[in-house]
């Protein structure tokens, strides 16, 4: 560890893995660190991703893919399933990771690019001199350190403190926080090509339960639900219930709890010196809860504007300024749809949902693109889908892509 | 007033953290740090997965 660095990112995930890359890549001198001492390990995540995205980043790799998915299934509260699976080309759409070994890859690509990665090493504070943040303080192994930079990437993930320090106010509140609980189970006896969904208030109230395959006939099966359904019955609670009912047969192999911003956008998500990326700036999904590919795309903006502000010479917010821009015309477009359909659909009751279900048992989905499913829903149910018109007229001048994620 | 959190019981996940208004909680390996800006308002009890948290009043 040096003293000096052109970027230290905080945080060695997806978000942070890809933006040390790409910065080192351009030849930055650039600190990863990761404040636990096993980069990828406990798993916080679900592990379901687009193939399409993914390959953006990084050549698919089969010791760290689980599971080929192509469709998926989804339930209604009264059993009623809509069947969503890709037939172009043939081919399954998803992966299911195993993010143990795909972080961890990830974290390699970056060292292999020439960045310094250190583990067990926890970001205490930003040293911020005037009005910019010019490094930060760091405890490796009992000792503490400062480092100083010219950019500070907070990628530190839901329970981020590296905004906050800035200034910036990304505490979640609990209605804009999906709580989560999975179980990695063997015997799980499902299909190995769909991810299933299952939603109903009495299963996962204000989210849902998923069924990931594995391989090797395991599955993730998980649950989230809104923060502030949480009190009495919790996540774990309401998988038991439904493992119990369900899955009886599966055996539970691994534990898996964490939490998922579905805030929507924040404000701000730079400030002199510092870019906040990947959970830790908020940009998952607040429909599908997904944000490896969004954390992976805001990753690699924010390397690229990091050189470029490095080679001008202004890191401050102005210069640091295209990176807040890129993002929000793209992922951040995506998110505000995604907030509008998560504001639709966890005011639906049981029957509304049971309801949108049956109107599409005639309709022959051929994609697995969550907005063609919220098309056909749309078309069916006008009325209870009103709030949503606006997505559709932004669909037909091709403005938005909603991306199989999640 | 301040939390206790149950140790045997936390999966380590941030939560938490992320939800404290004060920013008075901190993950460190696999567990949870409260510090002196913890006022007690409950809000991380509220959304813990596992239920690992309690109020100390």
């Amino acid at each position: 560890m040096k003293n000096e660095y052109d970027i230290i990112v905080v945080g060695a995930g997806p978000a942070g893995s890809i933006t040390a890359k790409t910065a080192a890549e351009k030849g930055l001198d650039v600190l990863l660190i990761e404040k636990r001492q096993e980069i990828g390990d406990p798993i916080r995540c679900a592990e379901g991703v687009g193939k399409y995205n993914l390959q953006q980043h990084i050549e698919p790799d089969p010791r760290w893919i689980c599971a080929d998915v192509k469709g998926s299934r989804i339930f209604s509260p009264d059993g009623t399933m809509v069947e969503m699976a890709e037939e172009i080309s043939g081919g399954e759409v998803g992966y299911v990771l195993e993010r143990k070994i795909f972080d961890r890859a990830l974290a390699n690509e970056s060292a292999l690019a020439g960045a310094e990665v250190m583990v067990k090493t926890r970001a205490t504070d930003l040293i911020i001199e005037g009005n910019t943040v010019c490094g930060i303080k760091l405890m490796h192994m009992g000792e503490e350190y400062e480092v100083r930079s010219k950019i500070v990437i907070g990628a530190d993930g839901m329970e981020s403190k590296v905004g906050r320090w800035a200034g910036i106010n990304t505490s979640v509140k609990p209605e804009d926080m999906e709580t989560c609980a999975q179980y990695l189970v063997a015997n799980a006896n499902i299909d190995q090509e769909f991810c299933y969904f299952y939603l109903g208030n009495e299963v996962a109230p204000a989210g849902y339960i998923w069924l990931f395959p594995k391989g090797g006939n395991k599955a993730n099966v998980g649950i989230g639900i809104l923060g502030s359904e949480s009190g009495e019955q919790r996540a774990i609670d309401l998988l038991n219930d439904f493992m119990e009912k369900n899955m009886p047969e599966a055996r539970i192999i691994e534990m898996v709890v964490g939490g998922v911003p579905v805030s929507g956008t924040i404000d701000r998500t730079i400030a002199n010196g510092l870019i906040l990326v990947g959970d830790a700036a908020r940009q998952s999904d607040p429909i599908t809860g997904g944000g490896i590919i969004n954390a992976m795309d805001a990753g690699k903006m924010a390397g690229e504007v990091a050189v470029k502000a490095i080679r001008n010479g202004d890191c401050s917010e102005k210069g640091l300024q295209e990176y807040e821009d890129l993002w929000r015309d793209t992922i951040g477009k995506e998110i505000d749809n995604s907030l509008v359909v998560k504001e639709t659909f966890v005011n639906f009751t049981d029957e509304d949902l049971n309801s949108l279900a049956k109107s599409l048992q005639n309709v022959n989905f051929t994609s697995m693109s969550l907005m063609d499913l919220l098309l056909a829903l749309f078309k069916a149910n006008k009325k209870l889908l009103w709030n949503l018109r606006g997505l559709f007229k932004d669909i037909v001048k091709n403005d938005i892509d909603f991306k199989y994620r999640t | 007033m301040s939390i206790i959190v149950n140790k045997y019981k936390c999966g380590y996940c941030g939560a938490c953290v992320g939800v404290c208004p004060t920013g008075a909680l901190e993950l460190i390996e696999t567990w949870i740090e409260v510090d002196n800006k913890c006022t007690g308002c409950g809000i991380c009890q509220k959304v813990c997965p596992l239920g690992a948290i309690e109020v100390d009043r």
